[in-house]
């Protein structure tokens, strides 16, 4: 028989041996990282430029995306159909993504097509035909996505949330921009951002698969060996941007009359990637709300049943990112969650610090699950790219592990106090604002600022 | 290419199924239970997935919650439920197996002594809430709602969503979740996976310590249906919604999963919709610029599927334009077949597509999950293989004879979501649909 009366305890740890990365660096400047992966005969391919949507020119918001949303429609000697006949005859997946501080171009294909994949990505990143046609159809796809988020209340709240917290600042819009600026951009403002932004000595070409290192490294060097390097302007690095002024004011509202739910966002600007507090903020999330077993949701969800679920989570950029609870409430208890949230977040740096037993659970959920997240060349080849685009030191993935072990509870309750400041926090609601209106009052958080939807 | 593993089944009636794989020190712990929103009756839809919610709550000996021993471990863990069969999975370090599989047993063989009222109360809510956000919140979140509703009679277990009616959610009765779990959650009824850093060995050794002590059940009846009766005519419907862009779905019954020509529809679905050179997506995205986005797809299930087209407008054009440019492209398949390159191209992603399906041992989808669905829905785990071939014996006349048959111009369910207030912009002769 089973013993019921206590759970089995955990074993030994069976030690996992990281990845090992081999760098080079081409000619052109081009850094080339591969990981041998040799699991399933697959390869994944990651071409990293340290340039996204916080390098839009403050008119242009946008265009970094669209930049990145048009390497895929036509380059080198292929039309747009062309390019996609191509990948779907290697079955490559392809993932185009344009994040604030960096633009990624992911393929992941079988093994044997590695040098086919690898010239794909090199003709989008490199030779982008950039055509008049095509860069109409696309600004017209993007205008009507545009349209379609303002039903999306979650993007409505990212949108406001961005707005209000980054003022003027380059990470004050969302990747994807206005309806004003992508009606207004032109082709050769594509083209000069694409010459300025894309250049090969800061560009990262990780390969992680089924093959050598040497087999990887040569591939990845004949596919860029002949980039040259054109004499470019540099963009302006996060790390130097100006910080973003306090926001206007605590509470926003984007009004959607009888919603079922209220989207909300709490939260204000907190800490770069950089940062030696680093580990310990993460540990702090994991107790707040970056885990179900964490407070908020235990509180809001467990306990109260006034929504499906809360996090919160630093976002972690170049230049310092949001601190930010994300969750979509009952409208009848829009309040109550603000004021739940509200009271957690102010526990945890006052009369609730973080307590031993909530320490050994944030730092055994970060390490003791570590090594799943190298189970696939992509995720291998995304934890690559965070150390190229963060300039992490080579041992970041050997040390991550020790560095958590070492924080203690006071440790963590000091980085979430230094961090984490209840009086600056900003509370971005989408909801029915005639419903809301007098609770919402009551939190004694100041005017209600109206932003359109 | 396959997934190989051993396949034992204990005295009780669980199934237990190890696939050994040492990259890294992890073992996926995955079980999946033969019961979904099928299984439900009129009057108290959404009930599989609410039990599912509770089996996170707590049993006899761990009452606490289920999550906290498993995130301590450094545990990833979910579950869900669709309408054939609901799935429960740990992705845990390789120490923390025996935890695993103590939790996963303690919930199977004793859940109820540890319910009550309170719980089931909180998870009726959070449940509604899960409602409100996915499906009344959303922009085209009923749609599915109505589509089901009018692909089959109120009699037949797919006429409803696996989220339920949130009537019916309120009307759960916490005696319900007795006898749901009486009938469904037992050995005889499960598939127990582990996939990972485990000995088959000893991983059949920890199975039979945690399992077999759980009297085995009867193994329910199989849901059995008639076919629902076929259309004449097109039934057009119109949804009234909070969109900004008018959306046309057009849905036809199609053959049930591993059924005949359901790997046929799928590839057929690829070659309309998948990537900017398949036919929907080149002619009315990218050519004449109707719609913003197309997508078709085979949803295949154990009783029966339907194949499904979206597509919404661009501003400025007609749903009626959509439709006809849809049909038309369906019909040119239906005539004359796909290309021989276009099918070689739907090879070459389906064959990526199983061995992306190889990179991951736990989770939705992975190995695991896999063995599972095989075991569950054909009692033959070892199915990868013979998946994959299916796929690989399709040709361009079986596609054409696939589309022929099966998505055929007349009998479809053709639904317009509209903006509020613009029932103008349906296609004509659409009547009203209340969902909600």
């Amino acid at each position: 028989m089973v013993d019921r009366s206590t759970l089995p305890e955990l074993g030994p740890e069976r030690a996992f041996a990281f990845p090992a990365i081999h760098r080079t660096t081409l000619a052109n400047g081009v850094r080339v990282w591969s990981v041998q992966h040799r699991q399933v005969p697959l390869i994944a391919v990651l071409a990293l430029v340290p340039v996204g949507a916080s390098s839009d020119p403050s008119n242009r918001p946008g265009l970094a995306a669209i930049t990145g949303d048009m390497l895929d429609e036509g380059c080198g000697d292929r039309s747009a159909l062309e390019v996609h006949e191509a990948l779907g005859r290697i079955g490559a997946q392809l993932d185009l993504d344009v994040g604030y501080d960096a633009t990624v171009i992911g393929l992941t294909t079988l093994e044997r097509y590695l040098d086919r994949g690898l010239e794909l990505v090199r003709d989008m990143l490199v030779r982008p035909r950039f055509e008049q046609r095509e860069f109409d159809r696309v600004r017209e796809l993007r205008l009507n996505r545009l349209l379609q988020l303002k039903d999306m209340p979650p993007a409505l709240a990212d949108r406001a949330f961005a707005q209000m917290l980054y003022r003027g600042h380059p990470y004050g819009h969302l990747p994807i921009g206005s309806e004003g600026a992508l009606r207004a951009l032109m082709v050769r403002d594509i083209t000069s951002f694409h010459r300025r932004a894309f250049i090969p000595s800061r560009t990262t070409v990780i390969a992680v698969g089924d093959a050598s290192h040497e087999a990887l490294q040569k591939s990845v060097q004949r596919a860029f060996d002949a980039w040259s390097a054109d004499e470019a302007e540099p963009v302006a690095d996060p790390e130097t941007f100006a910080p973003a002024p306090a926001p206007p004011a605590r509470l926003a509202l984007v009004h959607r009359p009888g919603a079922a739910q209220s989207e909300l966002r709490i939260g204000h600007v907190a800490l770069p990637r950089r940062t030696a507090d680093y580990h310990a903020a993460l540990v702090a999330n994991m107790i707040l709300g970056g885990q179900f077993v964490s407070r908020i949701n235990m509180n809001l969800r467990e306990d109260k049943g006034i929504t499906y679920g809360a996090r919160t989570a630093f976002e972690f950029r170049r230049a310092p990112g949001p601190f930010v609870l994300h969750a979509s409430v009952q409208s009848d208890a829009t309040a109550e969650a603000l004021k739940e949230s509200l009271a957690e977040i102010r526990a945890i740096r006052g009369d609730r610090p973080v307590t031993r037993q909530e320490l050994e659970l944030g730092r055994a959920s970060l390490t003791r699950g570590y090594p799943r997240n190298f189970e696939t060349a992509d995720q291998i080849a995304r934890a690559a790219a965070q150390l190229a685009l963060y300039d992490l030191p080579d041992d970041y993935f050997t040390t991550f592990v020790p560095k958590v072990l070492a924080l203690t509870e006071d440790a963590v309750t000091a980085v979430a106090a230094k961090h984490i400041d209840p009086d600056r926090l900003l509370a971005v609601i989408v909801g029915d604002r005639d419903k809301l209106a007098p609770s919402l009052k009551a939190l004694e958080l100041g005017d209600i600022a109206d932003v359109a939807p | 290419m396959n997934i190989p593993f051993t396949k034992h089944t204990l005295a009780n009636g669980l199934d237990v199924l190890i696939h050994e794989d040492h990259a890294l020190p992890i073992v996926a712990v995955n079980i999946w239970y033969h019961v979904g929103s099928k299984n439900e009756v009129p009057g108290r839809t959404g009930f599989a997935h609410l039990f599912e919610h509770l089996m996170f709550e707590g049993s006899q000996h761990y009452d606490s919650g289920y999550f906290h021993p498993l995130q301590e471990a450094g545990a990833s863990l979910n579950g869900s439920t669709n309408a054939d069969r609901t799935n429960y999975w740990e992705v845990v370090p390789t120490n923390a197996l025996d935890r695993a599989l103590w939790m996963e047993s303690d919930r199977m063989g004793y859940l109820l002594p540890a319910l009550t009222d309170a719980k089931f109360e909180n998870q009726r809510e959070v449940v509604l809430n899960e409602r409100r956000q996915n499906y009344e919140n959303r922009p085209y979140g009923l749609a599915g709602m109505a589509i089901v509703d009018a692909l089959y009679p109120a009699t037949h277990p797919y006429h409803w969503l696996t989220i339920g009616a949130a009537d019916d959610i309120r009307a759960a009765h916490i005696d319900d979740v007795r006898a749901f779990f009486q009938r469904y959650y037992h050995p005889g009824n499960a598939s127990l996976a582990l996939a990972g850093d485990v000995d088959p060995q000893r991983g059949l050794q920890l199975a039979e310590a945690y399992f077999a002590e759980i009297p085995g059940g009867v193994r329910p009846d199989r849901v059995r249906v008639s076919p629902p009766a076929p259309r004449s005519e097109d039934l057009r419907l119109v949804l009234e919604d909070r969109v900004e862009l008018p959306r046309v779905y057009i849905a036809w019954h199609s053959p049930p999963l591993f059924g005949d020509a359901d790997a046929e529809l799928d590839l057929v679905a690829e070659v309309m919709s998948s990537g900017k050179t398949s036919r929907l997506y080149r002619a009315l995205v990218y050519e004449q610029r109707i719609a913003t986005e197309v997508a078709a797809s085979q949803n295949s299930r154990e009783l029966g599927s339907f194949f499904q087209v979206v597509a919404t407008a661009a501003p400025g054009r007609t749903l009626m334009e959509v439709e006809r440019a849809i049909t038309k492209e369906i019909n040119t398949l239906i005539d004359r077949g796909p290309t021989t390159g276009e099918l070689e191209r739907c090879l070459a992603q389906a064959e990526s597509h199983f061995l992306f399906r190889l990179q991951t041992v736990g989770g939705f989808g992975g190995k695991s999950d896999q063995l599972n669905a095989y075991n569950t829905f054909l009692g033959d785990p070892g199915y990868f293989e013979q998946d994959l071939r299916r796929y690989r014996s399709a040709t361009e006349t079986s596609l054409r004879a696939a589309a022929a048959r099966y998505l055929k111009p007349s009998g479809r369910v053709m639904l317009s979501v509209v903006p509020r207030g613009r029932v103008a912009l349906a296609l004509q002769g659409s009547s009203a649909v209340a969902v909600s």
